[in-house]
């Protein structure tokens, strides 16, 4: 056991760097995957039967094929056609993609699930349509899709360990690594309890994110009351602070 | 009424009190195969209180509806101070109009419903000044000013800064109706706004539009169960019953001596027997 540690702590620079390639795939393909989701998203949703129809193929086009695929495809065949993308591009590209067009959906489905009293009332304000989406539709389905993204961001931070097939040296290369000088129990529970704590800690700032968009909402309490324990004076000073 | 003696130098004229605020003109409305208005005809002049009165189901709300561009007209035209609402005939075609002249008409329209839909991702005082800053171009500290005095009609000055869902359902009501006069509408529509209420809250809200009854010009279209207060502010009542208007008359005569059968029935069941309930209440 002492030699496994040892091992660890030879190895930990190593892991040290794949972590930061695994943490750059999932914040760059979260970032590509949520300006993608809303594009598509809106776009599912516009009258002109054209635009719409090009959004609903991209969706179904990346939801209906494989991501390993996808990335083979970035990272082996577009330099047969002359694009030659780093494998980190290629990476993030093809994460963004897939799970912007599972994520295209949920934004749909939220903005559908505003309630119709909400556009009604845009309506007899005579806001735009733009004004409607951005300052009022938007906003609160903002608060309705934050679960499910949470769900497909930690779906991707697991899907990130496929692009070592792509010659990244992510985390869980490295742990591979690790298990020629250990052995396959210890490295693949080390590899666990690292995706675990990154998932943990994931799942805890989107719940952040939730409480601060349903408070936003007159929903529940502010994040600053949700995680200060001496409550009351502070939460005043925030209020106070907001006019 | 203002006199126009040169309409050149004159911007904007509003039109001659001649010219009605609303008309209906052979107006009908299809839910797929449910023909819920057809070949409906009447007018409202300007500065009338209307009330729409009839059995669930008649089409009151939907009429309503029709007039703020919430539901599509499937047949007809209505006309808004003379001017086509969302279709007008154009070489004896009937043509939809664009979504900018729509706006336009639009505009002098303002709406109140059951459910307030006040918009939650808002402070109360953000929900007032939203339209008239983004819509009309008003600068935020005019808004926020005229915002401020319509909260304090409603009688809610203290409540800027509140968010709409920690306020009682009689509140967010004065709320919506304060935020729909910010936009200054010549045609206010209520759809049974006090329905959602608690009895006991009912008479703030309907105070507040009594209020405003008394000291606007603004063109009402009513719908509502409460018929002492339909009885107070309108002057004229509509009876619909299968998507027609079966009679209409002032509240006192409609009250309390209804011509049409199909009316007279209604009130009773609407007010119980006692035949002049209403004006002894
Ligand atoms: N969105 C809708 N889809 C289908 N039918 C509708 C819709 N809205 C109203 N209707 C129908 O139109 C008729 C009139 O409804 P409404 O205008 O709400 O009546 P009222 O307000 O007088 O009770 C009813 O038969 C109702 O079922
Ligand atoms: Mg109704």
């Amino acid at each position: 056991m002492e030699a496994n540690f040892a091992a660890l702590a030879e190895a930990a620079p190593r892991i040290w760097e794949g972590l930061g390639i695994t943490l750059l795939l999932t914040l760059g393909g979260a970032l590509l995957a949520i300006v993608i989701a809303v594009v598509l998203g809106l776009g599912a949703r516009l009258n002109n039967v054209f635009l719409r129809g090009i959004c609903r193929v991209f969706i179904e086009f990346f939801r209906g094929t494989s991501l390993v695929v996808q990335l083979f495809f970035f990272f082996f065949v577009l330099p047969q056609l002359g694009v030659d993308l780093p494998a980190m591009v290629c990476g993030i590209l093809g994460l963004g993609l897939n799970y912007g067009a599972y994520c295209a959906e949920v934004v749909r489905g939220s903005i559908n699930s505003v309630p119709t009293g909400q556009w009604e009332a845009t309506t007899a304000l005579s806001l735009s349509k733009a004004q409607r989406m951005r300052r009022i539709i938007f906003p609160q389905a903002w608060a309705l899709m934050i679960p499910s993204l949470t769900n497909y961001l930690i779906h991707m931070l697991k899907g990130t360990a496929i692009v070592s097939f792509i010659t990244l040296a992510d985390l869980t290369f490295h742990t591979e690594q690790l298990r020629q000088d250990t052995n396959t129990f210890f490295a693949y529970g080390v590899s666990l309890v690292i995706y675990f704590v990154l998932a943990y800690i994931l799942t805890l700032m989107m719940k952040g994110l939730e409480v601060q968009a349903k408070h936003k909402l007159g929903r529940g309490e502010s994040l600053r009351d949700t995680l200060s324990l001496k409550a009351p004076d502070t939460a005043v000073a925030a209020e106070g602070g907001k006019g | 009424m203002p006199t126009i003696t040169d309409p050149d130098t004159v911007p904007a004229p509003r039109p001659a009190a001649s010219v009605p605020a609303i008309k209906f003109e052979n107006v009908e409305k299809r839910f797929g195969d449910n023909v819920v208005l057809k070949d409906l005809n009447f007018e409202v002049a300007r500065g009338d209180r209307v009330t729409l009165i009839g059995p669930s189901g008649s089409g009151k709300t939907t009429i309503l509806r029709l007039v703020m561009t919430l539901e599509e007209l499937s047949g007809g035209y209505i006309y808004i101070d003379g001017e086509p609402l969302t279709h007008e005939e154009r070489d004896g075609k009937r043509v939809e109009l664009g979504e900018k002249a729509q706006k336009q008409i639009r505009k002098r329209i303002g709406m109140v419903f059951q459910q307030f839909n006040l918009f939650p991702n808002m402070s109360v005082l953000e929900n007032i000044i939203e339209a008239p800053v983004h819509v009309l171009g008003q600068s935020k500290e005019q808004a926020t000013a005229r915002a401020m005095e319509l909260l304090e009609s409603v009688g809610l000055p203290d409540k800027a800064d509140a968010h709409p869902l920690e306020l009682s359902g009689g509140q967010q009501q004065r709320v919506a109706i304060a935020r729909a006069l910010a936009m200054d509408p010549e045609i206010l529509l209520l759809d049974e706004v006090t329905s959602a209420l608690d009895p006991e809250i009912v008479g703030e809200v309907l105070g507040i539009l009594r209020h405003i009854a008394d000291t606007t010009d603004i063109t009402m279209l009513i719908v509502t169960h409460e018929m002492q207060f339909a009885r107070d502010v309108s002057n004229r009542v509509m009876m619909f019953d299968g998507g027609k208007v079966v009679e209409e008359a002032t509240p006192e005569v409609m009250f309390t001596n209804p011509q049409h059968e199909r009316t007279q029935s209604f009130l009773q069941a609407v007010l119980g027997n006692g035949e002049d309930q209403i004006g002894t209440r």
